[in-house]
């Protein structure tokens, strides 16, 4: 899809990832790629073209609006939607599911943890029963005592406690963040290398997600967690991770060390992102003065015409920076200094001050 | 303060859920009022009671709620004089709501009905609650549908044909119809994306000048409010936590809650701060504790909680903005305490 000149495409791949100082390899996309056939002639394309890494003990997160696709990356991950093209490594091996019992094991290595601890729970099962049943699937023979030792010991582990008050519940007496902590324990009762949470906390009041996010921190760093976290919030994919991706349209547009994307962000659709999070130190910012460029209506505008594009950047119909090339050739995603990339014919105008820093690669 | 009368004033408004197990005190003795052409946010999280304050004052709930006490009046420039909404009876309750005090919805999706079109909506409401033909209804909808930018094209679209941002403008529109005093917004924008929340809070900001009704801005958010409010009430438990300018809530927090709350988002801008977050859960409404209902989560807590009676008190300030809080121990000089609270000890990122 790139129609990039002279053998771009080698250093494509160069980006160091600012996870990789934290712990070895768990998991690789290398160049994931879903369609949906959505009609006899309309093709979506979900996911085009993703390539990532996951370490153990680190956090990468997918920063993307809603419809960006960064829950097929997350369902292609796990293993619930089969991949159109590209492939998916464990360990260095490429994911094998074609017998049940490898099929088995790279569902206990790699657990998903969902936006809405309300229905990714059953109401007619109790705690005890969400837990127990992984621990049998996943951890071989144990006795029953066995089996509820260790659903205590989940329980313990995200804070549940004491644990003895909380297996007999069914979902509805818990809270919501009660029952994202069940949701958590459920998927560390597969002892997991890889933990894919999907908006884990965005279902949940202010006040309880820090909570969350910490315990989160916290079981990544007890059980050396390779952890993709998956949100539309960028302010806490900030403090949170190590490397943040920005998808837009199926496509990684930009990738980072998380402090250094987010306070200089390089591609045009994260910089509107970054501009777009209430900012309570800029009072009032844009909002009080809706008449200046990107104000309401002209976004508006430019979002129905985004939706049609299919030659180019993706991005070009809402990007103030857009000239006839964006809109004729795909950018690749190329690295502009030694840890972050981005896929933009523009950057020169739009982040000079970083294209200067990172020039001194040569690239 | 605004000298003129509030358009809507609440006054020690009390409403329960009565259940088997005894009643559930939502909103207890809350006092809050609203003027023409401001920004009132109400922030809380779930279970605060913010929407039944909201859809309680409209009296749009149903048994087993029941408004145990307090008044609400309401002083429009189309009313005679202030009215006592709780007194009105079916008919002139639906010449209040939609003329004078409009509600957007917080699920988009749910409030539009799925098998009509956007213009059916639209001329339904108009049709309900104005006298008007029904070219001039038509042409009425179309210019709604201008206001929030969406094209007339769109018109004949069914709400499934529609993205979340332009079923919330709809919803903006239709609640605009009748041209209200009061634009009652229960998180508006909570299920949509930062940019398309950024342009539609842009445009509601956009309409309230050019318009110049009130806005009560339900939300969780603080740091949305902080930035589109002109005041901040923030709710806990069914109680008002703390009442003032958003300025103030933003560098003078007083209330224990709120200094939680604005700990408890992770800020793009600026330096990275420390992030404590507020440990532990609401209380149970059937069964609130004695005193402050915040007292378990509170880190500035001691035994003359337990006691404390809840009213809102004046915080003096020079700026002579009113600044009330609920808290009769905490000032905005006050120190935070020495003592950290269970989650600052493992803070995010080591």
């Amino acid at each position: 899809m790139s129609t990039n000149g002279a053998g771009q495409d080698a250093v494509n791949r160069d980006v160091v990832s600012a996870a990789a100082a934290r712990g070895p390899l768990a998991m690789e996309a290398v160049s994931i790629s879903k369609n949906f056939r959505l009609g006899r002639a309309t093709v979506l394309h979900a996911v085009r073209d993703v390539s990532f890494a996951l370490y153990r003990g680190a956090v990468v997160a997918l920063v993307g609006e809603s419809g960006s696709g960064k829950s097929t990356v997350a369902r292609l991950l796990a293993g619930q939607e089969r991949l159109t093209s590209g492939e998916i490594r464990l360990d260095g091996h490429p994911v094998d599911a074609s017998t049940r019992r490898s099929f088995r094991r790279y569902k206990s290595d790699v657990q998903l943890v969902f936006q809405d601890p309300f229905s990714s729970l059953n109401p007619v099962h109790t705690v005890r029963h969400h837990l127990e049943r992984p621990v049998r699937l996943h951890q071989g023979r144990k006795s029953r005592a066995e089996v509820a030792g260790e659903v205590g010991t989940l329980l313990d582990q995200v804070r549940l406690i004491p644990a003895d008050q909380f297996t007999g519940k069914y979902p509805h007496e818990l809270s919501g963040g009660q029952r994202q902590r069940v949701s958590f324990a459920r998927a560390l009762a597969a002892r997991p290398a890889v933990l894919l949470a999907d908006e884990p906390v965005s279902m949940l009041d202010v006040s309880i997600r820090l909570e969350m996010l910490s315990l989160l921190d916290d079981l990544r760093r007890r059980f050396e967690l390779a952890l993709l976290y998956i949100t539309h919030d960028i302010a806490s994919a900030r403090y949170f991770a190590d490397e943040v991706l920005v998808m837009y349209a199926g496509q990684i547009v930009e990738r980072g060390p998380a402090e250094e994307l987010t306070q200089h962000p390089a591609h045009p659709y994260t910089q509107l992102l970054v501009a777009s999070a209430p900012d309570p130190d800029n009072l009032g910012g844009w909002l009080r003065d809706p008449r200046q460029p990107g104000s309401a209506t002209a976004a508006a505008q430019t979002r129905a015409q985004a939706a049609a594009v299919d030659r180019g950047c993706p991005f070009s119909p809402r990007c103030p920076f857009a000239v006839d090339r964006c809109r004729e050739d795909a950018p690749a995603l190329l690295p502009f200094s030694a840890t972050r990339a981005a896929a933009c014919w523009r950057l020169d105008v739009a982040a000079p001050e970083l294209l200067a820093k990172g020039e001194t690669g040569g690239g | 303060m605004n000298p003129t009368a509030p358009v809507l004033d609440i006054s020690d408004f009390s409403v329960v859920y009565r259940t088997p197990d005894g009643d559930v005190r939502a909103v207890n003795d809350v006092s809050l009022a609203l003027h023409t052409g401001e920004v009132v946010g109400l922030a809380g999280e779930s279970g605060s009671g913010k929407s039944t304050l909201a859809y309680a004052a409209c009296r749009l709930l149903r048994a087993p709620a029941l408004i145990t006490g307090g008044s609400v009046t309401y002083s429009g420039r189309r009313a005679a004089g202030p009215t006592d909404v709780l007194q009105l009876g079916g008919h002139e309750l639906q010449q209040l709501r939609w003329r004078e005090i409009a509600i957007v919805f917080q699920s988009a999706m749910n409030a539009l009905n799925p098998v009509l079109n956007v213009r059916d909506q639209i001329t339904d409401v108009i049709h309900a609650h104005l006298r008007m033909s029904r070219g001039a209804a038509l042409e009425k909808a179309a210019s709604l549908l201008d206001l929030v930018a969406i094209p007339r094209s769109r018109l004949r679209s069914y709400p499934h044909e529609l993205s979340g941002g332009m079923r919330q403008r709809v919803m903006i529109a239709m609640a605009l119809a009748a041209d209200p005093e009061i634009v009652i917004m229960d998180e508006p924008t909570t299920a949509l994306d930062v940019v398309v929340q950024r342009d539609i809070l842009a445009q509601i900001v956009e309409l309230k000048e050019q318009l110049g009704f009130a806005i009560l801005f339900i939300t969780h958010d603080l740091s949305l409010l902080l930035e589109l409010a002109d005041r901040i009430a923030v709710m806990y438990a069914g109680q008002l936590m703390e009442v003032a300018a958003a300025t103030e809530i933003q560098h003078q927090p007083a209330h224990p809650y709120t200094r939680g709350l604005l700990t408890s988002f992770p800020s793009l801008h600026g330096p990275r701060r420390e992030l404590a977050g507020i440990p532990g859960t609401p209380p149970d409404l059937r069964h609130p504790p004695p005193g402050c209902p915040f007292l378990p989560r509170c880190g500035y807590g001691t035994d003359a909680c337990r006691t404390v009676d809840m009213r809102l008190e004046r915080v003096a300030d020079p700026a002579g903005l009113e600044h009330l809080t609920a808290c009769p121990f905490v000032r905005p000089e006050t120190p935070a305490p020495q003592r950290p609270s269970a989650s600052a000890e493992q803070e995010l990122q080591a």
